[in-house]
């Protein structure tokens, strides 16, 4: 079965005061249909310009998407004429966003902002919108929907503008839906409720999804396969399983390493990642992650190392050393 | 809420506090038509020396009842000791003494900081306004021990915040804290804007300082791991109430409160492998508002073993084991 999606060398560049910035450095992954996987990485790291730059929605200027093929359901989407390109965008694949504060239109009714979407895309009467946007509100676990229908966004709550938000995805029979930080404005207890409706809904309608998040337990919980990114680039790219329990990169598992768990005793002190996040104004030609790097050779200085097979099947790992860093961390230990 | 081994050295006692603010309605004329139970009957102590974890999600009232141990807010009603003197009668130049003592790291380490001032003019700040370090130079040595203690190079001093991390503006905010040598300070989700990679760096500075200079902290976060990992004991705050108060070790092993059951299994551990053999359905409902509160136990919309007697009757902390307080009247 081909990929879904198919991201090909993708760059998106910025110009700003301080210099060029490579946001997203020649990103290359695929998603097949019906799965979930997480794209996890700090500030900075690329993983929101990246996903903006698959829907081509990158601020021109600053921003530019330099190069790259996205290859979705058989067509390259960065071939596509703007009208077209709109057509994908809240069709095929659906979004959802951090803020559905800012990401809902304020002056308009929650009911209007779903049939929007469906007369759009799907070219359906106003009569049929109203009763699928009905349909929609209850599939997503909101009560009372005919009342809902008529209210704005401000009278809901952060949990339940996000559900709306999920509606508004869902509404035109999305094969993808992307996740940007989908839960990371919200309470823990809301932040479970969202994501076990997005889990439970993507698999009864099969579609993929894209979450992109800093959240390294929501990864655990959600995702199957994981791409981790640094500075620009996936660092590291596998099943979740795999990068957790044998990462292959440092920055992996310094992240891992860094963070306390509640389902361990707890630890005398913590061991932080070392160093400063890097600044993409001043990268070199060497590997990222070296300065922070507790394994970095000399040989890190000279390039940047490919996303090259670490492990198991399907683990890949964009470090020098990475067939030899189990057993320096053991070493190290 | 007072635990025994809090008594024999306590620096901080809160009585009943309640924090209630006004809604009002009309530009001419004000009237007041509601008001927010922000913080609505809240006790407990810290012991010097001690950090206490004050966690709950948003709207349930640990920043305001952090504001209000800081007086940047006036209480309601109830008592706030502080080594033994009640600061919410304090007058204004009694509160100037007082700051010396109780000091704050906030959240956002953007906008805590001006953007105008040099880092080092940041820290020099509080030492001119308190007329501690008087002349420039005894400033200056000051400013670099305070950045060198906070990790940071003493080169900082002459730079902007802008042109700083984020991780190292909260260590400018962590040395601003420090500056006066206080006893007790406030951290208001002072990790909570970091890169993940940062926080375990800004913790472990934390730590380091509590036990350099002997620091009793007040850690309001909502982030339970750390939490778990920095505090000895930790309240949980639901709608302006603490539902339980234990030693961290005992909350986090043995939660009692069904909320607190709830809080922590919702927390998705970093581990596929431990997640995929883990039961969890996540609590139902959202947090109502603390405008209209519900009536008894706050809780008891969403709580799976409420009884009928929990619509009406509200329940008071009670100790089930020594030194673990739970506020609901059906767990034994």
């Amino acid at each position: 079965m081909p990929p879904l999606l198919e991201v090909r060398d993708l760059h998106t560049e910025f110009r700003t005061g301080a210099g060029l910035v490579r946001a997203v450095d020649g990103v290359s992954y695929t998603v097949d249909p019906g799965e979930t996987i997480a794209i996890v990485g700090e500030s900075g790291s690329g993983k929101s310009v990246g996903a903006m730059s698959i829907l081509r929605l990158i601020a021109d200027p600053p921003g530019r998407i330099t190069g790259g093929e996205i290859w979705f359901a058989g067509r390259d989407l960065m071939r596509l004429s703007n009208d077209e390109m709109r057509q994908v965008r809240g069709g095929e694949i659906g979004m959802v966003f951090q803020e559905p504060m800012t990401s809902l239109n304020p002056v308009l009714t929650i009911g209007r902002q779903i049939t929007e979407a469906l007369e759009q895309h799907e070219g359906i009467t106003r009569a049929a919108a109203d009763k699928r946007a009905l349909d929609l509100l209850g599939l997503v676990g909101i009560a009372d929907p005919a009342r809902r229908l008529r209210q704005y966004p401000h009278q809901l709550s952060g949990g339940m503008r996000q559900r709306v938000m999920i509606a508004i995805a869902l509404a035109c029979g999305p094969k993808l839906i992307i996740a940007d930080e989908p839960t990371t404005a919200l309470d823990v207890t809301i932040q479970a409720q969202i994501l076990e409706l997005m889990k439970e809904l993507t698999r009864r309608l099969d579609v993929a999804l894209i979450i992109i998040t800093h959240n390294l337990g929501v990864v655990a919980r959600y995702a199957s396969r994981v791409n981790v990114m640094y500075a620009g680039r996936i660092v590291e790219s596998g099943d979740a399983a795999a990068i957790y329990h044998a990462p292959r990169h440092p920055y992996t598992m310094a992240l891992l390493r860094s963070v306390p768990r509640l389902d361990r005793p707890r630890q005398a002190r913590l061991d932080p990642v070392d160093g400063q996040p890097p600044d993409l104004t001043r990268l070199d030609q060497g590997c990222a992650f070296r300065p922070r790097c507790r394994f970095a050779i000399e040989a890190c200085a000279q390039a940047r190392p490919p996303l090259a097979p670490a492990g198991e099947a399907g683990h890949l790992a964009a470090c020098f050393r990475s067939r030899e860093l189990g057993a320096l961390a053991g070493a190290a230990a | 809420m007072t635990s025994p081994t809090a008594d024999a050295s306590k620096l901080l006692e809160v009585r009943g506090l309640r924090m209630h603010f006004p809604i009002t309605e009309g530009v001419m004329t004000r009237r007041k038509i509601g008001e927010v139970k922000a913080v609505d009957g809240v006790d407990f102590t810290i012991g010097r020396g001690e950090t206490m974890g004050l966690v709950g999600e948003s709207g349930c009232g640990k920043t305001t009842t952090g504001r209000c141990i800081l007086r940047l807010e006036q209480p309601t009603a109830g008592e706030i000791l502080y080594d033994g003197v009640d600061i919410t009668r304090m007058a204004r130049k009694e509160l100037l003494a007082l700051r010396r003592r109780i000091q704050v790291v906030f959240q956002d380490p953007y906008s805590s900081l001006n953007p105008r001032m040099k880092v080092g003019d940041i820290l020099a700040e509080p030492m001119k306004v308190h007329g501690i370090e008087r002349d420039a130079t005894s400033r200056a040595a000051r400013v670099r021990e305070l950045l060198d203690v906070c990790g940071l190079n003493p080169r900082f001093a002459d730079r902007y915040p802008h042109e700083m991390s984020g991780g190292q503006r909260q260590r400018v905010g962590i040395a601003r804290a420090l500056a006066l040598e206080p006893e007790f300070i406030v951290c208001d989700e002072a990790v909570s804007a970091l890169d993940v990679s940062i926080q375990a760096q800004i913790v472990n500075l934390l730590e380091d300082l509590r036990d350099s200079f002997g620091l009793t902290y007040l850690f309001i976060a909502h982030d339970l791991s750390i939490v778990r990992h920095l505090c000895q004991r930790v309240a949980v705050m639901y709608l302006g109430r603490i539902v339980e108060l234990a030693d961290a070790d005992a909350l986090f092993d043995d939660p009692m409160h069904p909320y607190t059951q709830a809080l922590l299994a919702a927390v998705p551990v970093p581990d596929p492998t431990v997640e995929a053999n883990r039961a969890f359905s996540p609590a139902k409902g959202e947090v109502p508002s603390p405008i209209n509160p519900p009536s008894g136990c706050v809780f008891h919309p969403r709580c799976p073993i409420a009884v009928e007697s929990c619509r009406h009757t509200r329940p008071e902390p009670r100790e089930l084991r020594p030194g673990h307080w739970v506020t609901c009247s059906e767990v034994r």
